[in-house]
């Protein structure tokens, strides 16, 4: 059984103190200058009850650029140097429940066979606080995937929002007790009866399983030449993205030293996938589309147990031309 | 420290020999003696080579793993790495991460005959699997290796060749393109697809192991096919273009198979499940 | 719009065209870029304020242009970009039919010479905000500015949703792809980031026909297009000329004169 508390709204600025002063930082969705930025959070004015940040706070533990080694050039010898990643403790506050769960559709991979240290040593240091959402857009769909505005999964502690102002916590995980630790005195017993304004009602678009299945037989469909006309092969929608996990090694280097780095990348670009003999398996765009669909509703969940995508919409309002995933996953799932 | 999954050993270029215009073979020794020592891999399985400063590109591993103390990679020099990589010379300390991917199935292959078809820089991966058998010869049946490339200056591994056929345990037939013969030429000529029809080896009994240009895959498959070889006993190695060989940053991802893990080795069986998107 | 719906209908059955780029509904108020190539998916044209995305883009994209002779629903920046790809030698007068949107009727405009007039008489399209911005950019000490880029480029995750709504960034191996030699670092960290903006800036001079696309389309909200209108404008006010004015241009920076005031050539 999950403790409970009550965060009352006066107290929220002595907690985010307590949990600074600790040595944590504490991020979240949080606006900037009119964009809704994973920033730092100081006071509860900070804190969004709704509304997505544009990019996902992915980048707390699988940054956009990240260090993987070093290396010296010492005549015919090469002396290298392993990296280790600098995690600050993190707290992520107010984060979307969708976005809470996108977590572990990052932790499957880095964790397949071999372990990725450098995620996981991030991963270890972040809290997750999620905050339910009350209220919702045209590009959300976390009920099409299972989920629902006000689930559990992927947050330490899960933050409901009292009609009377302040949240009732519920915290799920040790790492979430470990967190209430440090709040001692601050946090108040849990209401007997919390009277919590009613999540957002998102209605399915389609359903996941049905859309996996159909999936199966519509791979040389006419389907994803036309929903991909207009899809410029930019890299928008998997930034932003907070399952998307593909990423490019470079190494950049001058003649005494060198870094081998990873930075993002996206299935959509043409050059994904070619080769240095010139041939690319995935030429068209709407191969590059295709993939994108069935890599997160098909290939994930045969081979990761789990679905590339959680229903956030962050790559739908991203896009620079519309594409709403939304609307093309309903149509994917709805025809024959 | 954890360990870094990114962190190539380091190896010592030990030889270095010009197969072909741009292709050119590594010999190459651990640097640290204590992790050569520790290293195995099975045939089939390739790796991450680091020119310092450029990037990594992947090879299978040329060697048998029957041969300890060193491995082996074949390359063309095709692009920024395979080019930096085509500069260093002997005693240079190049990168390499592995063994990764799956494996040819020697133990399912006992007791068989084996037939390798292999095209120009296609050999490289199968020489591998040659060596390893070859090493292992009382396993296996009757072993045929039909290898053919464009001209005779386009053979890799000459001297192997020359090796190869020269021993009573095993048949070796060399074949070039038409108009790639030269005078003095004692092998077929013919592009690789009809040599095999020619020489037909039974399928009774038998697998076949294909490595090849695209084009010459497709035209050897029917003849395969129309031998007898079913499609669960013809075999052959992708390449995709990788840059983790973990599984994880997604590039080789073909249908619901990952190259570097669930490959490079496929069953024909095991390859039409897939979208042609290699 | 009627005039444009029942113009998409007649150029489709006649088969004048095979396909008309426009704008659709969207999601919420947006608009979206639309190929209509059905007689009786004209209607869902759309023409309105919420239509600023240059769709010029779509001229030089494969999958389109295989559709066969196109019709586009050209909002100014697009006439001018349809003169600049012919300048470039992309686009055939033949395999383009310009639909201008302009005194809120619909114009049929089928020849470089007649988007040429059109767009003579067009006002220059730069925003007062952005020129604001611009001016307020240009009085700035150079640390000052170096700073505001700094911060800007800061949130820059190298997506090239700018590059891609682009509709003279058609290369179809830009600079940013070439790894032999690597001229730019492909990971946006601050040199990455700084450098690739820098070199599309670069490359935008003279070209860009000031449609903010790229502003727009950044999902981040960095102000790039002001990189690009302020390149735009130094070639303007150096070489006078200006980008998408005429179909017969000869680009000012590739194009050599004996009689051009730089004297450091000879």
């Amino acid at each position: 059984m999950s403790e409970r508390y009550t965060i009352t709204e006066a107290s929220v600025g002595t907690l985010l103190q307590a949990l600074t002063s600790s040595g944590q930082r504490v991020l979240g969705p949080k606006l900037v200058a009119g964009r809704i930025e994973i920033a730092e959070i100081r006071t509860l004015a900070d804190v969004l009850q709704n509304g997505q940040s544009v990019v996902s706070a992915k980048g707390v533990v699988f940054p956009k650029v990240e260090r993987l080694l070093k290396y010296r050039f010492d005549g015919k010898n090469i002396a290298l140097e392993d990296v280790e990643p600098q995690a600050q403790p993190t707290i992520l506050l107010g984060l979307r429940p969708c976005e809470a769960r996108a977590f572990h559709a990052l932790d499957v991979v880095f964790n397949w066979d071999s372990k990725d240290k450098f995620f996981n040593t991030r991963m270890a240091n972040t809290t997750v606080v999620g905050l339910t959402c009350t209220q919702a857009d045209e590009s959300c769909f976390c009920t099409s995937l299972g989920s629902r505005p006000d689930d559990t999964q992927g947050s330490d502690i899960l933050l409901s929002p009292l009609k009377a102002g302040g949240f009732v916590a519920e915290v799920l995980t040790d790492k979430g007790k470990a967190l209430v630790a440090l709040a001692k005195g601050i946090l108040q017993p849990p209401p007997i009866r919390p009277d919590v304004i009613p999540p957002a009602t998102v209605a399915p678009a389609f359903d996941a399983k049905n859309l996996q299945q159909k999936l199966a037989a519509k791979f040389d469909s006419p389907l994803w030449a036309e929903q991909s006309l207009r899809c410029l092969g930019c890299g928008a929608c998997a930034f932003v993205c907070p399952t998307c996990v593909c990423f490019d090694i470079q190494d950049e280097a001058d003649t005494k030293q060198g870094q081998r780095l990873r930075a993002w990348d996206s299935c959509g670009m043409r050059i994904f996938t070619l080769h240095a003999s010139g041939h690319n398996p995935r030429d068209k765009q709407s191969q590059r589309w295709r993939q994108r669909v069935y890599h997160k509703f098909a290939y994930y969940p045969e081979r990761l147990g789990t679905l590339g995508c959680v229903g956030c919409g962050k790559c739908s309002r991203a896009c620079p031309v519309d594409m709403n995933l939304k609307q093309h996953l309903a149509q994917a799932a709805s025809q024959g | 420290m954890e360990a870094n999954i990114y962190k190539p050993y380091l190896m010592r270029i030990a030889t270095i020999t010009d197969e072909a215009p741009g292709v050119r073979t590594f010999r190459l020794e651990f640097a640290d003696a204590k992790e050569g020592e520790a290293f195995t891999f099975t045939t089939g399985q390739f790796g991450l080579y680091s020119a310092f400063g450029e990037g990594e590109s992947t090879f299978c591993i040329a060697s048998s793993p029957t041969r300890k103390g060193y491995i082996e990679c074949t390359f063309r020099e095709t692009g920024r790495v395979t080019s930096s990589l085509a500069d260093k010379d002997v005693g240079d300390i190049i990168g390499f991460r592995g063994p990764y991917g799956n494996v040819f199935p020697l133990e399912k292959w006992k007791g068989k005959n084996l037939v390798f078809v292999a095209g120009g820089i296609a050999l490289p991966p199968l020489r591998s699997v040659i060596w390893n058998c070859l090493d292992l010869r009382d396993w296996f049946k009757d072993i045929t290796v039909v290898y053919g490339a464009r001209g005779v200056n386009d053979l890799v591994y000459k001297h192997e060749l020359e090796d190869w056929g020269k021993r009573s345990d095993m048949k070796l037939v060399v074949t070039v393109d038409p108009g790639g013969e030269k005078p003095g030429w004692t092998g077929k000529v013919g592009f690789v697809p009809h040599i095999v029809e020619q020489i037909a080896p039974p399928a009774t009994n038998s697998v076949a192991i294909v490595c090849g240009p695209p084009i010459m895959i497709k035209l050897t498959l029917p003849v395969l096919a129309k031998l007898g070889f079913g499609k669960n006993e013809i075999y052959t190695t992708l390449e995709n273009r990788m840059k983790c060989g973990l599984g994880k940053c997604g590039r080789c991802n073909t249908g619901n198979s990952y190259v570097c893990k669930d490959g490079p080795v496929y069953t024909l069986a095991e390859l039409e499940t897939l979208p042609a998107e290699y | 719009m009627e005039a444009l719906a029942s113009k998409a209908k007649e150029l489709l059955t006649a088969g004048t065209v095979k396909v008309v780029i426009g704008y659709g509904k969207g999601t919420g108020e947006n608009r979206r870029p639309i190929f209509v190539r059905a007689v009786e998916r004209a209607g869902d044209l759309v023409v309105d304020t919420a239509c600023t995305q240059n769709l010029a883009t779509y001229l030089t994209k494969a999958e389109v242009r295989a559709l066969g002779r196109m019709a586009i629903v050209a909002i100014p920046s697009t006439l001018r970009s349809i003169l600049q790809l012919a300048a470039e030698k992309q686009l055939r007068e033949e395999n383009v039919l310009a639909l201008a949107i302009v005194d809120g009727g619909v114009r049929e405009l089928a020849t470089f010479d007649a988007i040429e007039e059109a767009v003579a008489t067009i006002p220059d399209a730069i925003g007062e905000a952005d020129q604001k911005m611009i001016d307020k950019l240009t009085a700035m000490s150079v640390t000052e500015r170096r700073a505001f880029w700094a911060a800007e480029l800061g949130r820059c995750v190298k997506c090239y949703a700018c590059r891609s709504s682009c509709p003279m960034c058609y290369c179809e191996r830009c600079t940013m792809d070439c790894n032999r030699p690597q001229w730019i670092p492909v990971a946006s960290h601050a040199i990455g980031n700084l450098e690739y903006h820098m070199v599309r800036a670069m490359h935008l001079a003279g070209r860009c026909v000031e449609c903010g696309t790229c502003g727009a389309a950044c999902p981040v909200g960095i102000p790039v297009h002001l990189l690009t209108f302020f390149a735009e404008q130094t070639v303007r006010r150096q070489f006078g000329q200006k980008g998408g004015a005429s179909a017969k241009l000869d680009y000012a920076m590739s194009t050599f004169k004996p009689d051009d005031k730089e004297t450091f050539i000879r």
